[in-house]
């Protein structure tokens, strides 16, 4: 490998991006509105919320849990409501989003100690979810002396609740997925396009050479993206980083090296950029889906599990909310960070292999 | 094998599936001489290119190119090789002067020189005052000189252009094959591909392709002296009714109108044809038929005939 040529085509590469003024816009634009978005939707101090309370009880203790609920603010009365088959209608129907169930033997529940109440909440949407859950942790100082665990809260429409805290972490690696494979994946094939190829293959630079050259540039920015999503994390949604930033950085650099060499493998294979597209976003979707961003690992079913196991973003959601949340090393979490190394390898090598200087 | 040419190439053969794109082609190509590709579009002149520089690996034939095996050796062959393709295929959001440089460092070109050869190229192709200039934003006759100035970045001893010419004004075209009389003056080997006769006519040596095959080659001058005693020029007020004449005539190979004449060609071996006279004032035409002196164009429609005879068989 010759460093000269190797740096002609990194210099080259940032020029022709320094001018291209979508690609510029995209790598700080999608970090900021994606992470202002999913934070905002996120983080909404939800007050309240429509709700109908069926108090079949009517004891004075239960009038006096709903006079502590309701006294939170979280929700507001916004209907009457009989039995709990009201709740569902209504729930169904989103007149209301939370519905509380008081049932008859309410006292004799609290005497047992078994669950007395229980909150219904429309899971379809996080922000109320979350809310309803905020409202089944709040100690309710009624002379009934029912403590938290007594009041159970069952989550229709989305099963597993994704927390704010829980978004930035994973948002960082969703964006650099989002933007690094396609960056990539359009690079070999634009310039097949353009006939710029063409010229390259009959010049003395390497396979080698040329496709490392190509993916150098794109760790800056994708560092830049990091910064700029971290950086709104904690100043505008406080997201803690229990672990040191440079394991922070660590683990993304994996995951933006992994992403590039898959995106360089599409590159290698696609015909037009418009194909080189595709492929991306048949391999975004997934990612988003089966990583953990969404919904948990743990309850995905087998096949599931596997196809998200090969997916970078995967291993990165582990490494990063790890790190951010948990306050762990990257060396604590090796065997993720090895995935994503070989993973690199793997697909650099692939596109090195597949990428010919012969045009048959 | 030896000093004395630059290309030697025997049974060139490409297919693409069922067509065969160059079939069995030789070539032979002596340094420091322009030779050039004349075909129609779809002969095989850009395919042939390609496998003589190792981009396209030949179905079968040898291929020795600067002495190295091709396409086993390409790699060695691509440090000593400038290559101009069809398309423009500069970087268009790159400056003049970037592409230069881009081109330079890929090229190997040793860093105490590039400075000065990148001065040189900007003042010889006449660019200097454009070095800033986006390379998308030149115009065609520009392109072209940044294109013929970033492939001989490196003087190589061998340049391979792909129809170089086809977008570009004659003018253009004019100062362009100057600049390669240059190259060639300095010892390098050119080899270019046009569907210009008046390019074609402008080369040292000469190789017509039709349909992949290699239809004759020479020098255009002597090319030209073969067909001796078959063309002729017919003056007449009737061009279209007396060519319509004339092709029915036996012997005959083509008969193509020029302005207010008709060229006229014989096959091999007929003579002064006075049954063409006759047949034509039989048709009541005033027509009068001079020999002519051949030129590239004869040559071009008899090889190409020949071969089309050669299919129809």
């Amino acid at each position: 490998m010759n460093l000269r040529r190797l740096w002609a085509i990194v210099i080259k590469e940032l020029r022709q991006l320094k001018r291209d003024r979508v690609t510029a816009a995209m790598i700080v634009g999608i970090p900021t509105i994606q992470l202002l978005m999913f934070g905002f939707a996120i983080n909404l101090d939800v007050r309240g919320l429509k709700s109908a309370i069926a108090d079949q009880s009517h004891t004075s203790a239960s009038r006096a849990v709903v006079q502590d609920m309701l006294a939170t603010g979280v929700i507001v009365q916004a209907q009457s409501a009989q039995t709990p088959d009201d709740l569902m209608v209504a729930l169904k129907r989103g007149r209301i989003s939370v519905g509380v169930v008081i049932p008859p033997d309410f006292e004799r529940r609290v005497a047992e100690n078994r669950e007395a109440i229980q909150v219904l909440v429309d899971g379809s949407d996080i922000s109320v979810q979350n809310a309803a859950r905020q409202l089944a942790q709040i100690p309710l100082n009624s002379q009934s002396s029912l403590r938290p665990a007594q009041i159970s809260v069952v989550s229709f429409y989305n099963p597993e609740r994704v927390s704010a805290i829980n978004v930035v972490p994973g948002l960082v690696g969703v964006i650099l997925t989002m933007t690094m494979i396609l960056f990539t994946a359009v690079a070999i094939v634009r310039e097949r396009e353009r006939g710029n190829l063409e010229l390259l293959i009959t010049t003395p630079v390497s396979r080698t050479e040329l496709m490392i050259g190509k993916v150098l540039p794109y760790i800056i920015i994708g560092l830049i993206q990091t910064t700029i999503v971290l950086a709104l994390g904690v100043l505008v949604f406080h997201v803690p980083t229990r672990g040191h930033w440079i394991d922070v950085y660590g683990a993304t650099m994996l995951l933006i090296m992994a992403n590039l060499s898959l995106g360089l493998l599409i590159s290698t294979r696609a015909q037009s950029q418009f194909q080189a597209m595709q492929m991306s976003f048949f391999l975004l979707l997934p990612s988003i889906l089966l990583s953990g961003f969404m919904f948990p690992f743990a309850g995905m079913p087998k096949a599931a599990q596997w196809i998200s196991e090969i997916l970078p973003l995967t291993h990165f959601m582990r490494l990063n909310r790890g790190i951010m949340l948990r306050g762990a090393s990257l060396l604590d979490l090796w065997p993720d960070a090895l995935v994503l190394i070989i993973f690199t390898i793997v697909m650099m090598s692939l596109a090195i292999m597949r990428f010919s200087k012969r045009l048959d | 094998m030896n000093n004395i040419n630059a290309i030697e190439a025997r049974g060139m053969t490409r297919r693409f599936g069922d067509l065969i794109a160059v079939n069995n082609v030789d070539l032979t190509v002596p340094k420091a001489c322009v030779y050039g590709f004349l075909g129609p579009n779809g002969s095989g002149k850009s395919t042939t290119i390609r496998m003589l520089c190792g981009l396209l690996t030949p179905t079968a034939g040898d291929i020795e190119v600067l002495d190295y095996r091709i396409p086993e050796q390409a790699e060695e062959l691509k440090r000593k090789m400038g290559y101009m393709t069809q398309r423009f295929s500069l970087f268009e959001d790159l400056t003049v002067r970037e592409n230069l440089e881009f081109l330079a460092a890929i090229q190997n070109v040793p860093r105490a020189q590039q400075k000065n050869r990148i001065a040189t190229l900007l003042r010889d192709y006449h660019l200097d005052d454009r070095q800033k200039q986006m390379a998308g934003t030149l115009s065609g006759g520009q392109k072209q000189r940044l294109a013929l100035a970033g492939a001989v970045i490196h003087q190589p001893e061998l340049l391979l252009l792909d129809e170089p010419t086809s977008a570009v004004d004659p003018e253009s075209r004019r100062d362009f094959w100057e600049k390669l009389f240059d190259l060639a003056d300095t010892g390098t080997t050119i080899l270019v591909s046009t569907h210009y006769m008046d390019e074609a006519e402008r080369c040292h040596r000469l190789a017509i392709l039709d349909e992949g095959i290699l239809v004759a080659d020479g020098e255009p001058m002597e090319m030209a002296a073969t067909l001796v005693g078959r063309t002729f020029q017919v003056t007449t007020t009737q061009p279209r009714k007396a060519q319509a004449v004339l092709l029915k005539e036996p012997g005959v190979v083509s008969v193509a109108q020029i302005g207010k004449q008709l060229r006229v060609m014989i096959g091999v071996g007929d003579s002064i044809p006075a049954h063409l006279n006759q047949a034509l004032k039989a048709d009541g035409l005033d027509a009068v038929l001079q020999s002519a002196v051949p030129n590239l164009e004869d040559v071009f429609v008899a090889a190409t005939h020949r071969s089309h005879l050669e299919h129809a068989r």
